[in-house]
């Protein structure tokens, strides 16, 4: 896996594990968990592949890196 | 502190009681607690009742006729070891009579044993000699010419300790040390009467023997009968410093006994309140790579990995690192450099590494090898308890009624835990463990689990939950906990989760592999047995589903009320010896000590403050997040303490690149280990004999470090990192550790009661350590959890991508064993190689005999990640479809084959699941040829000509 290709793969496993929590809340959930435990430069790195289309990105993991975004 | 033995009361203290009993030793009126033998209270009334067969670790024996007392109202002479005190008692403990009689049976002792005193390794060291002395022993009117054993054969087969049967006294203390302290069983009294010898396993040699080589024997032996090489060799010490062991999480408190500068034996303290006075082969006699030849003692340093090392000053080594750093920073940015500390260090260490790179480097990027071990348990006992550690002190498995071992192996990782936990399994607590392998715990001498659950691996979360399924479905709750210690939301939403019909142990046998009549049996006696408690290692943490596991661990205690109390409670086993403190130190790139969050405000205020500099608010990258940055190009520098990630850490190939692609790595440790063959700069580490600190174990207690002598490269570690603190314009003016754990108290609230002077003063103590607490905290979460309510958190099932199929259709998962440790770069520089001299593949017979592979054969064991070849032990302690193996030698490089697949919530690597396939084969793998040949070349030194 490219560096690329494994944080979308992160971000989506993240994204599975709070799936219980319900589309809306899991987004939000993720979105958490993206900014207390990536390092600024990862989240720049998956905002940037967003803009790019997001490619591979599941849903719910979207829906975080758009959070992301709304909040930067 | 001089030398001398500790103190020896002859009998265990009675069970704890409130009772207590007045009696009259030698005129003097003595109280002692109800139960106490007569040995015992003249012991603590300052009376030494002369004694072969008893010490204060064993049961009373009463053999050696030695300790006899007269007592008013008593006919005879009974023995004082066996004989408990009653209210009003009249003792006397010498007489004329008893006088003759002891001297009668020292004399048959002595007319059957060498009068070698003066050339015995034992010499000055000998409780024979002492109660010969105190007995007034003067001659011995039988002779020596009778018949003896004078001539019985010496067995020298064990490296660390010589078994002289001529010396023997057959008071059985070492039987009984092996039987009662180790719960091994591998020694017994072979005979009887005169013919009586002492004989391990089957009259087999020591080393070929069942003997683990804990040393409880050699300890209890009071000649020369069972005694240390190292003593032989070197004399008797002359003074001891009390110190905590530098190997496993249990933290075993040892004297360090030396000569001089020169370390003779470490035996275990018997105020130690981890380890009560026991060891493992590992801390008793595996300290020889201290002293070792490869200990690289100068720093070095270089411009490129393809060039030899070149000796310099560490003034120098400080000035090329800073220089390095400085230029990467000014072509990369800050957030190119960062550090890992190393669960191996002190806390003091730690802390100033992670100061360094926060204060100093102005970034976040620091990590610690607790990383790829127990992140998930940070994750998850945060997550449901509200802290990041187990929640019981080790004694606490003394009250427990049922034990859950889950994903560990005590045995061999966590050996003197072990010994403990099977001495209450004999008292008749029920055992459940579960386990990809059939571990020696399942069944060995007088233990046997009541349940083995082989969960395929990858599979304990649906385990667990249908464990809860078991406990909520059959009505089984702790209603009442719940209720008044929980968030009864989530408890609800909880529940109705794992009281789905799917998640059933009908429904999960398939994926668990575990019969769900058994699943149902084992949740059914968690449940309802009385106090239970888990423990649990890094079978359950290194999965891409670690977390959630911690957490639904966590969820079945709260469920059933086992928490809060002694006996029960969630208990993470740490790898290393300071696993839980290089986490609280604030190691992890999200956190600073405690366990709080870079990104609050108030938190970082109060280091900014303190350390007078504004620290990044973001977090940093963690460990394989760095490695993948450098391999794209992003992250440049590095500092790595005590740690060999190139060894340790998953897909060695992708960690091998990730170094490559830095500018400046800088490797501190003792040994230019596997990772230093990608570094530039070497810093020389000390051991945890040259230096002072602390560490913290497995049950949160925080023990000193003691300096037993100079460090042989110049400085302690504490110091080298301060070194280049300073190097990098650091105002740092530490004289002493001490200063560091103020510092650390000061800026923490766990460790707010916490100075070197009240550990001295206490032995050790147990976080947290603050006003609500001053004498520290044995048992978390008595009465409220750290977060006030406990919360319940689902935990779906989400498996692996880690897939087996037709080109690997076999699952590999790994571990450690008892005389090695972790990467070996200790323990292969020892002896205890004798026991595991290379990583063994483990295959079920059915395996290895459709890939027509035998014991012994050569196998090439091959995943996705890589390859590697190591000799197949076949065994049917594993499933078919499951292999095992160990990571302890370079040679192998196991981690060459495992997968970067990881936590989701942590990322710690999944090291318990990789898909494999294992074939027969004649040679290493390419892999095995191209790095023994890189790392040979790596680590060539600068030679100058004459």
């Amino acid at each position: 896996m490219t560096r690329d290709e494994k944080l979308i793969y992160m971000a989506n496993q993240i994204a599975r594990n709070f799936a219980y929590l319900g589309e809306s809340d899991a987004a939000a959930a993720t979105a958490d968990h993206l900014r207390n435990f990536w390092d600024p430069a990862m989240r720049r790195t998956i905002l940037a592949q967003l803009a790019a289309g997001g490619e591979g990105l599941g849903p719910t993991a979207k829906a975080a890196v758009l959070a992301l975004e709304a909040a930067a | 502190m001089t030398f001398g033995r500790e103190t020896d009361l002859g009998v265990k203290a009675p069970a704890a009681t409130e009772a207590t009993v007045r009696l009259t030793i030698d005129g003097s009126a003595v109280d002692v607690p109800a139960g106490t033998s007569i040995m015992r209270a003249a012991a603590l009334d300052g009376t030494a009742i002369p004694k072969l067969c008893a010490t204060d670790s064993l049961a009373a024996f009463g053999s050696c006729r030695l300790c006899l007392v007269e007592i008013d109202g008593r006919s005879g002479f009974p023995a004082s070891c066996t004989t408990p005190v009653s209210e009003g008692m009249v003792v006397r403990t010498q007489t004329p009579a008893l006088a003759r009689l002891r001297k009668g049976v020292m004399e048959l002792y002595i007319s059957d044993h060498p009068l070698d005193c003066l050339t015995c390794a034992a010499n000055g060291d000998c409780e024979l000699q002492d109660a010969a002395g105190q007995v007034g022993l003067r001659e011995v009117r039988y002779g020596y010419g009778g018949a003896n054993h004078l001539a019985a054969q010496r067995d020298d087969s064990n490296p660390y300790f010589s078994f002289d049967p001529a010396k023997c006294i057959v008071c059985s203390r070492c039987v009984r040390a092996c039987d009662e302290v180790q719960g091994t069983f591998a020694l017994t009294v072979e005979g009887r009467g005169f013919g009586s010898r002492i004989v391990a396993s089957a009259d087999e040699p020591f080393l070929e023997s069942e003997c683990v080589s804990c040393g409880a024997c050699v300890q209890a032996c009071p000649t020369a009968t069972l005694q240390e090489k190292a003593v032989a060799e070197i004399g008797v010490p002359d003074r001891s410093i009390v110190t905590t062991c530098a190997y496993c999480g249990v933290g075993c408190a040892f004297r360090a006994e030396m000569r001089g500068e020169t370390l003779v034996r470490m035996i275990p303290w018997k105020d130690g309140k981890a380890n009560h006075g026991h060891s493992c082969v590992k801390g008793r006699f595996a300290w020889g790579y201290a002293q070792h030849g490869d200990r690289i003692l100068e720093p070095m340093i270089r411009s490129r990995i393809d060039e030899p090392w070149r000796t310099v000053s560490w003034d120098a080594a400080i000035a090329h690192t800073v220089a390095e750093f400085r230029r990467i920073e000014a072509a990369h940015g800050r957030h190119a450099l960062g550090a890992i500390t190393s669960s191996r260090c002190t806390n003091e260490e730690t802390f100033l590494v992670q100061k360094l790179v926060r204060q100093g480097f102005g970034v976040n990027n620091i990590d610690t090898c607790a990383r790829v071990c127990h992140s998930p348990t940070g994750y998850g006992l945060k997550t449901t308890f509200g802290t990041s550690a187990g929640t019981q002190d080790f004694d606490s498995v003394m009250a427990a009624d049922v034990i859950v071992v889950m994903g560990a192996n005590p045995t061999d990782a966590h050996p003197v835990f072990a010994s403990r936990m099977k001495q209450r399994l004999r008292q008749g607590a029920r055992l459940i463990v579960i386990d990809p392998r059939r571990i020696d715990l399942v069944r060995s001498p007088h233990v046997e689990a009541d349940f083995h659950l082989p969960v395929r691996p990858g599979a304990n979360v649906p385990l667990l939950t249908a464990m809860a399924h078991v406990i909520v479905t059959e009505g089984l709750v702790d209603r009442t906990f719940v209720g008044e210690r929980c968030e009864i939301d989530a408890f609800e939403d909880w529940a109705a989760f794992v009281a789905a019909p799917e998640r059933s142990p009908e429904s999960t046998e398939t994926f668990t592999g575990v019969p769900a009549a058994d699943l149902r049996a084992a949740a059914r006696l968690y449940a309802t047995a009385g106090a239970a408690a888990f423990y649990y290692g890094l079978g359950v943490t290194e999965h891409t589903q670690g977390s959630s596991a911690v957490m639904a661990i966590a969820n079945l205690a709260m469920a059933t009320g086992n928490i809060g109390r002694p006996g029960v409670g969630v208990n993470p086993l740490r790898g290393q010896n300071n696993v839980q403190g290089s986490c609280d130190m604030g190691s992890f790139p999200h956190e600073l000590s405690g366990y709080r969050h870079i990104g609050d405000p108030a938190v970082r205020a109060l280091f900014e403050a303190d350390w007078g500099t504004a620290l990044d608010p973001e977090p940093g990258l963690r460990i394989p997040d760095m490695l993948d940055s450098a391999v794209e190009g992003g992250f440049k520098a590095l500092i790595v303490q005590g740690e060999d990630i190139l060894q340790s850490d998953p897909n060695t190939r992708h960690v091998a690149a990730g170094l490559a692609a830095m500018e400046c790595v800088v490797v501190h440790d003792l040994f230019l280990n596997e990772t230093a063959s990608y570094a530039h700069v070497f810093l020389p580490g000390s051991t945890f004999l040259e230096k002072d600190g602390t560490f913290i174990n497995a049950e949160r207690r925080i023990q000193r470090i003691r300096r037993a002598m100079s460090p042989k490269a110049g400085y302690a570690d504490w110091e080298a990192v301060q070194l280049l603190a300073r190097g990098f314009g650091l105002d740092w003016n530490y004289t002493h550790p001490s200063q560091i754990m103020d510092e650390i108290a000061r800026l923490t609230p766990t460790f707010a009661g916490v100075s070197y002077e009240r550990l001295d003063a206490a032995g050790s103590m147990q976080w947290p350590v603050n006003s609500e607490a001053p004498e520290g905290t044995p048992t978390m979460h008595v009465g409220a959890f750290a977060r006030g309510k406990g919360r319940f958190v689902i935990t779906d099932y989400i498996p692996t991508d880690e897939k087996t199929g037709p080109r690997f259709p076999l699952l590999l998962t790994t571990g450690r064993v008892l005389s090695q440790y972790n990467v070996g770069a200790q323990t292969r520089r020892t002896e205890n190689a004798l026991w595991h001299g290379e990583d063994l593949l483990e295959m079920h017979p059915h395996d290895a005999e459709e890939r027509g592979l035998a014991d012994g054969d050569l196998a090439r064991l091959a995943s996705r990640s890589g390859e590697t070849t190591l000799k197949v032990r076949v065994t049917d302690r594993l499933a078919p479809g499951v292999v095992y193996t160990t990571f302890h030698h370079p040679a192998t490089q196991a981690n060459v084959v495992t997968s970067e697949f990881s936590d989701w919530a942590t990322s710690c690597p999944e090291y318990k699941v990789t898909a494999v396939q294992v074939s027969p084969t004649n040679r290493r793998s390419a892999w095995q040829d191209d790095y023994q040949a890189h790392a040979k070349n790596q680590r060539r030194l600068e030679t100058t000509s004459p």
